[in-house]
């Protein structure tokens, strides 16, 4: 009998939901075990950095490792599976292009310390202390991990080979993936591993979607109960279906709320928020100035809705050099 | 101190630097002379959040854990209640409620049957390949395995359908849901729920079975390596009994009394947080009492939260099934409060209990299927709080924000974060007891362990620890700082 493919999961800043989504394919999560000898996987298994540290490299068939970049034994986690692995995916929105805890990147470490520790309504005024790298206690010596200005995406410490998008990945996607590296399909390196086109294009709601979008009025989520039979930028709700790669089968869409862009953009955009800025301005029904910006009252914080995922992958990411203490 | 000649690091490297560990200084005689609980993590939300539409918080802060996102987002999507000065409608409260009983009895049954439970179930002693999910599957056979595999798939696809996402949902709105239930959907749900009941009284029976009949488990249940006498915190209906949605927080004291009963809104007057410099997470404690460092007692601000808390400061369970095992439990712990940090797995099934009748109840009531499921606001936006017990305890989501509805200030009190004082005198208790002379063993440190991991595996929202089996790492140092005994398991 040939050999089992070894696959590897790990994961770095993450909130655990992408293991969730692991766990979520339930009975299927069996076939995927016999198919594959789970070489390491901290959350579920007990095996060592020192086990990867022994294996040949390269001897790992695949690599998914999940959650953003944002402390230094992340960095270092990530080169040495680099090494021990053929295939490295990246796993997840944080992953994939710095996600939701990369909004931390319009910060840095001083000014969150400096509301977290000693401005924040349950703190103030207590004169408390804030973490300290290494301290020294009665009984001797204490370290902490060194906390980033910056969240990185994995592509931007390690080369990774294939993307798995969405917060969470569905099962689904998962399952198309351990497939492909089994049978040895492989698309070309590089390729994002869901739907080629836009959400659209699988929306239950797309035959509602007018051939040519021009809205007067936007409207924010809270502000309107939706017609769910209809598409919800017919309805003037900034749905980012069409921008955002489709794959996730629509879930938002199916709870009544619209795409917020976790699967980022298609295979020929780079910047998700600039294309999302730029779909905007085309279904803008208006050319003054002043009738523009009426509509635009409706998105206060185009950072938040459009770079919700991506902040630490946009062309616009800061250049601070991350300190290293 | 002078005298500590060796560290002790237990490390899970599932997390490396990132999410917990704990080290255990020795004195000369091989003693602990003290163990420290580290949380080593921080993400910075409530900076990011400022800027933001608030209306987004909700999918925003379920981020903070994908194992609890639920919890956070309905913590926010009630603080965005208030926020917005809007009250959900009728139905929009009665699916809030169900959907998060559905999430309470799918995360519970989680941590019994692959989590905090394989401790108990397979032994805290046993051989650590053992202690994980396969370990709890030969124990209660492999026909029990695929009930809870199915009850949890069937648990999930119900929140995954009414919101959308079962990791990270979308249903929450200020004022109601995105999402009503159809008809159609109600009586399949009801079935779901006719089983959920069975299964969860399945639960507590399992418990029962393999934990309480033991002596030697409820030895260690009840001994003084596990005990803390603190105040107790949780949410209240207007019987005193738990809920996990709505209510008072009430906190009583180490004798069981009650010492403050108060709306979310005034939070800020019962509760401030104390930081240490050795760790990222702070130390939540009553204001009333004041911090007076890691000890417990009367005089203590610090207090606990989930299972054990919430039953500690209830008068009773609103359901029948569930209050029965609720004086069953007092009644065989012989005291209320009970202090012992490990009975919070025991509590977690009687909550298994009520959440299985709680959702039976509502996806049974006529108005469930209503279609008034949005008030929408009229107000402008200024200020919110919003409570709901999550699996791990209270949860508390403070908000401010301008007049477009752009978030301004963002406080955000998390489940475990509560117990974050209480849990690192819990480990250093625990470490006291177990470690004498310098003798270390796997099982020593599994207890070590479970001392924290009664509280929840996924503590803090801030590590994530999901397995029954979390694999360690220990490094013993002498003087010199040179390892002289290197342990894992």
């Amino acid at each position: 009998m040939a050999k089992k493919p070894k696959v590897a999961f790990y994961w770095c800043a993450s909130c655990g939901g992408c293991e969730e989504a692991v766990v979520d394919l339930a009975e299927a999560v069996l076939d995927v075990v016999a198919a594959v000898d789970i070489v390491f996987w901290p959350v579920a298994l007990d095996f060592k950095v020192e086990d990867v540290e022994a294996m040949k490299d390269g001897s790992i068939t695949v690599s998914f490792i999940n959650g953003a970049v944002r402390l230094s034994e992340q960095e270092e986690m990530a080169k040495l599976l680099r090494k021990k692995s053929q295939v490295v995916i990246a796993f997840g929105s944080c992953s994939h292009m710095g996600g939701i805890p990369g909004l931390a990147n319009l910060w840095d470490k001083d000014s969150i310390f400096d509301y977290y520790y000693h401005k924040g309504p349950t703190v103030q005024g207590q004169n408390g202390s804030e973490p300290l790298m290494k301290v020294e206690v009665p009984e001797g010596v204490l370290e902490l991990p060194s906390f980033w200005d910056t969240v990185k995406s994995l592509d931007q410490v390690i080369k990774v080979d294939y993307y798995l998008p969405g917060c969470p990945p569905t099962p689904k996607l998962l399952a198309n993936a351990v497939q492909a590296l089994l049978s040895g399909k492989l698309p070309p390196p590089g390729s994002v591993l869901a739907g080629t086109r836009a959400l659209c294009h699988e929306c239950n709601l797309n035959e509602s979607k007018p051939e040519k979008l021009l809205l007067k009025e936007l409207k924010r989520v809270h502000e309107v109960q939706v017609d769910p039979k209809k598409c919800l930028l017919a309805q003037g709700v900034l749905c980012l279906g069409p921008v955002t790669r489709g794959g996730c089968e629509a879930l938002c869409i199916g709870g009544n709320m619209p795409c917020t862009g976790c699967f980022g953009p298609t295979d020929e955009v780079k910047d998700y928020g600039a294309k999302g800025v730029a779909f905007l301005s085309s279904i803008v029904d208006f050319n003054e100035e002043k009738d523009i910006a009426k509509v635009l009252e409706k998105v206060p914080d185009p950072v938040g809705l459009f770079y919700r995922y991506s902040l630490p992958t946009s062309f616009m990411r800061r250049t601070l050099e991350v300190k290293r203490e | 101190m002078t005298g500590a000649t060796k560290q002790i690091v237990v490390n899970p490297i599932t997390r490396l630097e990132g999410h917990g560990r704990i080290v255990i200084f020795l004195d000369d005689r091989g003693d602990v002379s003290r163990a420290y609980f580290q949380v080593p993590e921080l993400r910075g939300f409530e900076n990011f959040l400022v800027g933001r539409q608030a209306e987004d918080a909700p999918q925003i802060t379920s981020r903070i854990c994908g194992v609890c996102p639920t919890a956070h987002h309905m913590a926010a999507t009630r603080a965005l209640d208030d926020l917005f000065k809007v009250e959900p409608t009728k139905t929009a409260k009665k699916i809030r409620e169900m959907l998060y009983s559905v999430f309470i009895l799918e995360d519970h049954s989680l941590h019994l049957f692959f989590l905090g439970g394989p401790d108990f179930i397979v032994g805290p002693t046993a051989p650590k390949g053992d202690r994980n999910i396969l370990g709890v599957l030969q124990k209660v056979g492999l026909e029990v395995g695929k009930k809870v595999i199915f009850m949890r798939k069937d648990l999930r696809n119900i929140i995954q359908e009414l919101g959308g996402k079962v990791i990270h949902p979308v249903f929450g709105l200020p004022g109601g849901v995105a999402k009503g239930v159809t008809e159609e959907a109600r009586d399949r749900y009801a079935k779901v729920a006719d089983r959920g009941v069975e299964f969860a009284l399945f639960c507590e029976k399992v418990l029962e079975d393999l934990v309480l009949s033991n002596k030697d488990y409820v030895n260690m249940i009840v001994s003084d390596a596990y005990t803390h006498r603190t105040s107790y915190m949780g949410l209240m209906d207007k019987n005193n009994h738990v809920n996990f949605y709505d209510g008072m927080i009430r906190v009583v004291d180490p004798s069981g009394k009650e010492t403050e009963k108060f709306r979310v809104q005034d939070y800020l007057s019962h509760i401030a947080e104390h930081s240490e410099p050795w760790t990222y997470v702070k130390f939540p404690y009553l204001k009333r009492l004041g911090w007076h460092g890691f000890v417990d007692g009367p005089e203590s601000g610090i207090y606990s939260v989930a299972p054990l808390a919430r039953l500690n400061a209830s008068d009773g369970m609103a359901t029948p099934n569930a209050q029965k095992l609720y004086e069953k439990f007092f009644k065989t712990l012989g005291t209320k409060p009970v202090h012992h940090t490990l009975a919070n797995h025991w509590a977690r099934v009687i909550e298994i209990v009520y959440a299985a009748e709680r959702f039976k109840e509502l996806v049974n009531d006529p108005d469930i299927t209503g279609t008034d499921i949005r008030a929408i606001p009229t107000e402008k936006p200024s200020e919110g709080m919003g409570v709901v017990e999550a699996p791990r305890g209270t949860l508390i989501h403070h908000y401010k924000s301008d007049e477009r509805g752009i978030l301004t200030g963002a406080n955000l009190l998390v489940a475990t974060q509560h117990n974050s004082a209480r849990m690192a005198m819990s480990v250093d208790k625990a470490a006291r007891s177990a470690i004498k002379g310098g003798v270390v063993n796997d099982g020593i440190l599994n207890q070590i362990e479970m001392a924290f991991r009664a509280y929840d595996p996924c503590h803090a929202c801030a590590t994530h620890s999901m397995p029954g089996s979390m694999p360690l790492r220990v490094q013993i140092f002498d003087a010199d700082g040179k390892i002289y005994k290197e342990l894992s398991r």
